[in-house]
This record gives structure tokens, sequence and C-alpha cells, in this order.
């Protein structure tokens, strides 16, 4: 079946209107570049719109701060995977990151005097390691909904187009370059192709590739499936942090800053076990310090509940005041999810898949990268990533709290920097082939046509099961080896997929397979690179090599999808600084 | 005398009935309206039985074990499901509401679910929402100052800040315009409760330096006016926000601060 492609032309096409896909249409507006925002959902409707504690700064609004210290616990986070000439970027740009956002309009908590409210948060620490630090700037427990609300607004302000419910299939690549993408507009059917200079993609994170997780229906690493099906590679997929409070059975997040306030994780023998794990920061310890000590509480047997397979996270200590100041959302989700009022009961939580510190390889610009194949770093021309879609490498083998939402404005607007600095607005667009663009639609119709045996929901229900037990908190040769199998089977089912809905209108029958096409490549990666790296670090912790092995494994896994095989190679993690304002932090035992 | 007729695809069939093969004793019917743009049909309501001992506790779950099991071809929107984004919006055993928030086992006899009500529709229940967004981009949902910073951050007290609260948390799930008799009579021109509660929430913001202008551009006989306090919005928002209370703020302050 053949189908008429809309044509149009930009200076720069951004893919997905969460925070950092929204940052970056804002500079790029700014910078008078012809800029398309296409996006599969109405922008406020993202997953940053979830995002509760806070948003990462050494403004030194509630004691003495220095973005230096913000970059050693980044660092000591990242357990050294980080790149540390992008970690010095972020932290040093985040206070002025969030100077704008405030005169922007982001409702910030206030402090008596009027300055935005600072609250505690996982790992991060003053002069460096030294105590707690009060760091992560708060719009009460919604700050990432303010956020994402005030972006919107900013994009509004400059006029920004948007292309809403348009679903994004696959960039066109050309001679190693990328000229565009194609996109099905989901409210009247019709295909798109997006030519453009720069392609931004900031498509989020592929949560929803394991079975619980605190990520929306919609993060299915949209980005990540088309960068893999165009060859490219992806960066440190092993690392997935388990958010230690999803709340038991449902998943939906309980924020961090509900510790940093005070509350505190409690076993079956009301015991506040982070105090053997973690003597100095306790329940503020890093999020894989704190998911690992819960699960080892419960295969001891100290899990609480009939089946002993959670654990108490208590607030009911807490001021009511507090509460209700500072933790409104969490609070109302602990009723409508758990039925449990904060004030009187705990609630039962349980680590919960989260965030991915994996994804598309940057530098600091935002610039897309692969490797060549004299194994040097080269940038893939004419696409760019940002946000949890990309892999800078600021978090390497694990995310500090509240670090995620300074990531996609720092790099949101310093991709719209870079691309101003590289498109010359309105510029004439290169001369392309229709073979990149008729590819991408043979796929589509083809997977509009299926009809095979299987319906998409159960594949994903596999692959998700697979993801769940074989590539969890806890790993081991077994398990992955098992799981490099499993996955093979819904991979396969691909062939054999179901489509019942033949419309062309709104089809997510259609929509979901797609976003499972996108969510089984990166599971397959994600899996093969787990088995690989043959060490514990960070968010990947593996119960045959339990430690940290700096002379073989200080280094980026990269990882390229082919025809269901994973090819892997490796890239140097940067050891070295962006400017001499700070000195490289050299690998040292991780201790909270 | 003035003939009315009902516009084509206004009248709902009966739909298709999908019964459960589980022997369960905790069988819910559920009813979906169902409309699919590409063919020339009226609207239905079909029928699903789902077994509730094996169905998460929500709508949303409800509709999503139907997506997954029975009927694929069911289309609506979802993202969060914790009540944050405001995707599943849709009109549940009566009331407009977030399907992902709304407890399944409160509603007595049959599920019923529609989308949401007096917007075109797209496809089963998803609505058109492109005219409230309009709305919304109209009010200029963006802080206005002429303040340079100068690098330092802006200050606001707690009281001024907390003049916000019970505004910014709304997620423009349009369940109280929606739900307004006004809105769905004069939807193109009165503005409505949630963008309304929004106009309000920029001219309550001590930091914003254009109230005066805010308040002039929303004075009007159709874009406020048309609010006749019924408090549906009121009593629909699934965030327990108050947009009635906000739109009458904003009457009051054109009363009282002369200038406006």
């Amino acid at each position: 079946m053949s189908y008429d492609v809309i044509n149009h032309e930009y200076d720069v096409v951004v893919v997905g209107a969460g925070g950092s896909g929204l940052r970056a249409a804002v500079g790029l507006s700014e910078a008078g570049l012809k800029t398309a925002c296409v996006s599969k959902v109405f922008p406020t409707r993202s997953h940053t719109a979830a995002a509760q504690g806070g948003i990462s700064a050494a403004l030194g609004n509630m004691c003495e701060d220095d973005w230096r210290w913000h970059m050693y616990d980044t660092v000591k986070g990242a357990d050294w995977l980080g790149d540390q000439d992008a970690i010095e970027f972020l932290c040093k740009e985040a206070p002025q990151a969030v100077i704008e956002l405030e005169k922007y309009g982001v409702p910030f908590s206030r402090t008596e005097e009027g300055k935005i409210y600072q609250r505690p948060f996982g790992g991060m620490t003053k002069n460096y390691g030294n105590g707690v630090v009060q760091r992560t700037c708060a719009a009460a427990d919604r700050t990432g909904h303010a956020i994402l609300h005030t972006l919107y607004g900013q994009a509004l302000k400059r006029d920004t187009e948007f292309f809403i419910e348009y679903f994004a299939l696959d960039l066109i690549m050309e001679n190693g370059k990328c000229q565009g993408i194609i996109a099905w507009n989901l409210q009247d059917g019709t295909i798109h192709r997006f030519r453009s200079k720069m392609v931004i993609l900031a498509t989020g994170g592929y949560g929803r590739a394991y079975f619980s997780a605190t990520s929306a229906h919609t993060c299915t690493g949209d980005g990540g499936g088309m960068v893999l099906r165009a060859g490219l590679p992806l960066q440190d997929m092993e690392f997935v942090q388990f958010h230690p409070t999803g709340i038991y059975g449902a998943g939906c997040l309980i924020t961090e800053g509900s510790r940093g306030e005070g509350g505190f994780l409690v076993n079956s023998e009301g015991e506040r076990f982070m105090e053997r794990y973690a003597p100095s920061a306790k329940d503020l310890a890093s999020r894989d310090v704190v998911s690992r000590s819960m699960t080892v509480e419960i295969n001891e047997g100290r899990g609480v509940g009939k089946n002993k397979d959670h654990i108490f996270l208590h607030l009911n200590h807490l001021d009511s005041k507090i509460l209700k100041e500072r933790l409104p959302g969490i609070s109302e989700s602990a009723k409508v999810f758990a039925g449990v009022d904060v004030t009187k009961e705990p609630i039962p939580v349980l680590p919960t898949v989260h965030y991915n510190m994996g994804g598309i390889p940057t530098n600091y610009f935002g610039e897309v990268l692969s490797k060549d194949v004299n194994g040097s770093d080269t940038i893939v021309d004419g696409l760019m990533a940002v946000g949890e879609a990309a892999c800078v490498s600021v978090h390497g083998a694990n995310r500090l709290g509240s670090n995620s939402l300074i990531d996609l404005v720092v790099f949101g607007k310093a991709a719209a920097v870079r691309a101003a600095e590289k498109v010359k607005p309105n510029s004439k667009h290169e001369e392309i082939s229709d073979a990149e663009t008729q590819k991408c639609l043979d796929r589509f119709d083809k997977m509009r046509n299926a009809d095979g045996d299987t319906p998409t929901s159960v594949l994903r229900d596999k692959m998700q099961r697979t993801m769940q037990s074989k590539c969890a908190v806890f790993r081991t040769d077994k398990t992955l080896k098992e799981g490099l199998n499993e996955i093979q089977e819904p991979w396969q089912g691909l062939n054999n997929i179901s489509i019942k809905d033949r419309s062309i209108i709104f089809n997510t029958d259609l929509v979901e397979a797609l976003e499972f096409d996108n969510l089984i490549r990166q599971s397959q990666v994600t899996v093969a690179s787990a088995e690989n790296r043959k060490e514990s670090r960070g968010a990947h912790s593996r119960e045959d090599f339990k430690e940290r092995d700096d002379n073989n494994w200080m280094k980026h896994t990269l990882a390229w999808h082919e025809d269901g095989k994973v090819k892997l190679n490796y890239r140097d993690v940067h050891n070295y600084t962006l400017t001499n304002d700070v000195q490289y932090f050299p690998p040292k035992a991780r201790v909270y | 005398m003035v003939q009315f007729n009902l516009p084509k695809n206004s009248k709902i069939k009966e739909g298709n009935y999908f019964k459960s093969d589980s022997d369960s004793k905790n069988i819910k019917k559920v009813n979906v309206y169902r409309w699919d743009p590409d063919k020339d049909e009226n609207p239905r309501i079909d029928t699903y039985e789902v077994d509730m001992d094996n169905c998460g506790p929500m709508v949303l779950d409800a509709l999503i074990k139907i997506k997954n099991e029975i009927d694929s071809t069911v289309t609506f929107r979802r993202s969060c499901r914790e009540g944050i984004c405001g995707s599943c919006a849709m009109n549940i055993d009566g009331s407009n509401t977030l399907a992902c928030t709304k407890s399944a086992r409160e509603i007595n006899g049959d599920i019923n679910i529609n989308p949401l009500p007096h917007m075109p529709v797209i496809k089963d229940l998803v609505p058109n929402l492109k005219q409230l967004y309009k709305q919304y981009q109209s009010i200029e949902p963006w802080m206005q100052s002429n303040k340079s910073s100068n690098g330092t951050e802006g200050l606001q007290t707690i009281e001024d800040r907390s003049k916000l609260d019970g505004l910014y948390e709304c997620i423009l799930c349009a369940c109280c315009s929606t739900s307004c008799p006004s809105y769905w009579w004069n939807g193109d021109k009165y503005l409505g409760p949630a963008v309304l509660l929004q106009a309000y929430r920029w001219i309550i913001d001590s930091r914003d330096e254009e109230r005066q202008k805010r308040l002039k551009k929303v004075a009007d006989e159709l874009k406020l006016f048309r609010c006749h306090t019924i408090m549906n919005c009121t009593n629909a928002c699934p965030k327990g926000l108050n947009p009635a209370k906000a739109i009458g703020s904003i009457k009051k302050m054109l009363v009282t601060e002369k200038s406006a």
C-alpha cells in the first residue's frame, strides 16, 4: 500500500515535548531557528510531570553550598562511570538554570526570606561527603509538573510550532547523516516527512520494558528504538535505576523527598535497617544502595506484609503541617493507590524501575556519538539527543535523585545553543532520495497489516516479566544468560504479531505494537550489556562479581542491535574535567 | 416553527457483547462508547464482561485489561496512571474524572464509560481538545515581567506563594470545562473553568506585572461572565481544585480593582 506523504521543512526538529524537548525548543525559537516540536502526547502529558521531589542546584539558599560539592556527589553517585567534563558542566550551569526557571514562573516553594526552598536528597552532601546539604529545589512534591507546565507556557510564548499526537516512526539517515524524521499523525492518520538540518531526540526513557515501573505507559524509549534501527549504538544500557519507594502493587512513585523531609524505611522487625547499610547517610544514601538494602532485607525474610515481600516507609511521625505543605501529592497518591493515611500508617513500598542511566551517547553539547572503524569517537551529523533518552554521561552507573530535572534543562538549553551554532537559519536542505522514507513506510505498513497469532500485549508481557525477573536489582551470570535466551521469544514474536485494528486514525493497537518494537530492541541490548559487564558498579549489581573493577571496566558499554543480535564495544570514560575550576575526582571506595 | 434535528451520529446504538469465559463470581459489565471515524456508522455501546478478581483496582485497569485480553481495538488515551498527566479524562458512571484514579469497586452495577461530553470525538473515548488548548494559549500562560534578573533569583514571600496553591496543580485534563453547561453551549466563546483557573493563576502571581492587562483581557461578557456558578466544575475536578472559586475571585477583582 502506498501512503501520501506530507512534506515539511524545518531548521530543527525536536522529537518529544517533555522537560528537555521543551527547553531545547524554547532555546531554538529564541535563536531564530525554524523549529518543529513533534510529540506523541500533548506536552503537559509528558512524563516530566511525574517528577516530584525537586531539581538540584547548589544555590546555597538553606546552608553553604558549592557546585564542586554537587559535582563530587554526582561523580560518586555515578560510581565513577560519569564523564567528569559533562558533570562539571551540569553542576556549574545548574544554579543559573534554576534561576531561569524561576524567572519563567515556576511556582517554587519558598523560605522565610522568600528564596527558593531546598530540601535534602539522597547522596547530596556538603564538603565532599561530610554531612547532609539541602540542595534540591522544590515546588512542594510536584516539581516536575510545575516545571513542565511552565516550559510549555514559555514555548507558547515563543510561538514554537507543535505537532501534537504525531508518533515518530524513524530517522531519515543518508550517508551517515540524519536528514529528518518520518511521523504519523494519529489524529487524522496522515504520514509526514520532516526534513531538517538537525534532529534533537528528547523521547525519554524505556521504563516500560519492565513489568513494574514508576514510568508512564508512554515511556517506551521511542528515540532509542529509532537510533538502534538506524544502525547506531546505545550506551551503558545495563544501568537501570530501581527507585527504592514505588508503591507496593501499583508501582506509583513516592518521592525520595519524603525521606529528605525525615521519613525512614522499616523492616518486619521494626528496625530502621538503613542504619546498618549506610551508617552515615542512612535513608538518604544513593538509590542503588537503598534499593539493594531493601532487597536484601526482603530476601533474608525481614520483609513486611502477608508475603513478607515489601518494606514500610514511615512518614507518620512527621508534623502534619509539613506533610500538607511539602508532601501533599504523595499523601494523595498513598491514599488512592495504597489506601493509606500517611499521618497514621506507613506506606508499603518496593524498589521499582524508575530511570535509565543509559541511552543515546552524546557529548555535553548534546551531539550524538558513534564510533568509527578505528575505534575513535565520531559525531553523527544532524543528530542530537537530550534528557533521559540521552547518555551524556552525567549519571554514569547511578543517577542521584533530583539530578534528572536539572539534566533536562541544562542539556536542553546546551543542545539549542549548539544547534544554533551549527545550523544556519533558513539555509537550503540537501537533496535526499526517497529510499529511506520508503523503508520506514514499508515497516509501518507491514506492522499495520500484521495478521499473526500473538497480540502485542502477550509479547509485551513476556518481555516485561523476563526483564523483571532476569535483569533486576541483583544479577548473576545464570539469570542474565537465561534472560538473553528468554528475551529472544518476544523478539521472534514480532514476526508473528497480531494487529486487529485496521484503521489509520488513532489506531492505538498499532501504536502499542510500534512501541513494543522500540522496547524489545532496547530490552535485548540491556540484557546483553548486563551479561557482558563482569563487575558491580552503581545500579548494575552482580552477585558473581561483587566488586567494582576499575582496571577492566572503567569504560562505557556501546551496544548495536542487528537483526536481533547485539554487538558490543566500548568508549573511554572521560577522566578529565572541562576547566581548571575543579580537579578530576579519582575513583575511591563508595561508602555512604 | 424552528425545526431541531439531532446531528448525524448522535444516536447511540447497542453494540457488541463480549462474554467472559471465566467462572469468577466477581464479573462486572463495562459498557464502553465506541465510534470509528473510518466507518459511516452511528456510535455504539459495546459491553465487556470483566473478571474483577483478576484486574487492578481502577477503571483504567479494567480498560487496559479489555484492550490487552478482549478487544485490542478499544481506543483511549492514558499515560502516567497516577493522576498527574491528565490523559485519561473521561465520563465514568455519569461524572467526568480520571480513569486512573477512579476506583472500579466503588461503582455500583455496570461501569458506563463515555468520552468527555460535548467535545468532538476523534475515536471511541478520545475527544478532540484543540479548542480548549487554543483558549489556554489565549490567556498567555507565561510570566510577564520586565524585571531583569541580573542572574540572581527572584523572591516571593511564603504568603504570596501560597496564593498559587489550589491553582498551579491543575493538570489540564478538561474534566471541569466539559462538565460545564455554559461551556457546552458557548464553548467557542466562553473560556470555561479550566482556562479561567489558569488565567487566575497568573493574575494572582505576585511576580507577574501584567495583572491589569490580564484582568482586562478576560473581563468580557462571553469569555468570563458566562459562568453562572453552576459548580459542576468544582464537583468534577479529580484533583480537588475549585475553579468556580477562582472565577468568583476574578469577578470580584474586576469590581474591587478600579483600574481594571
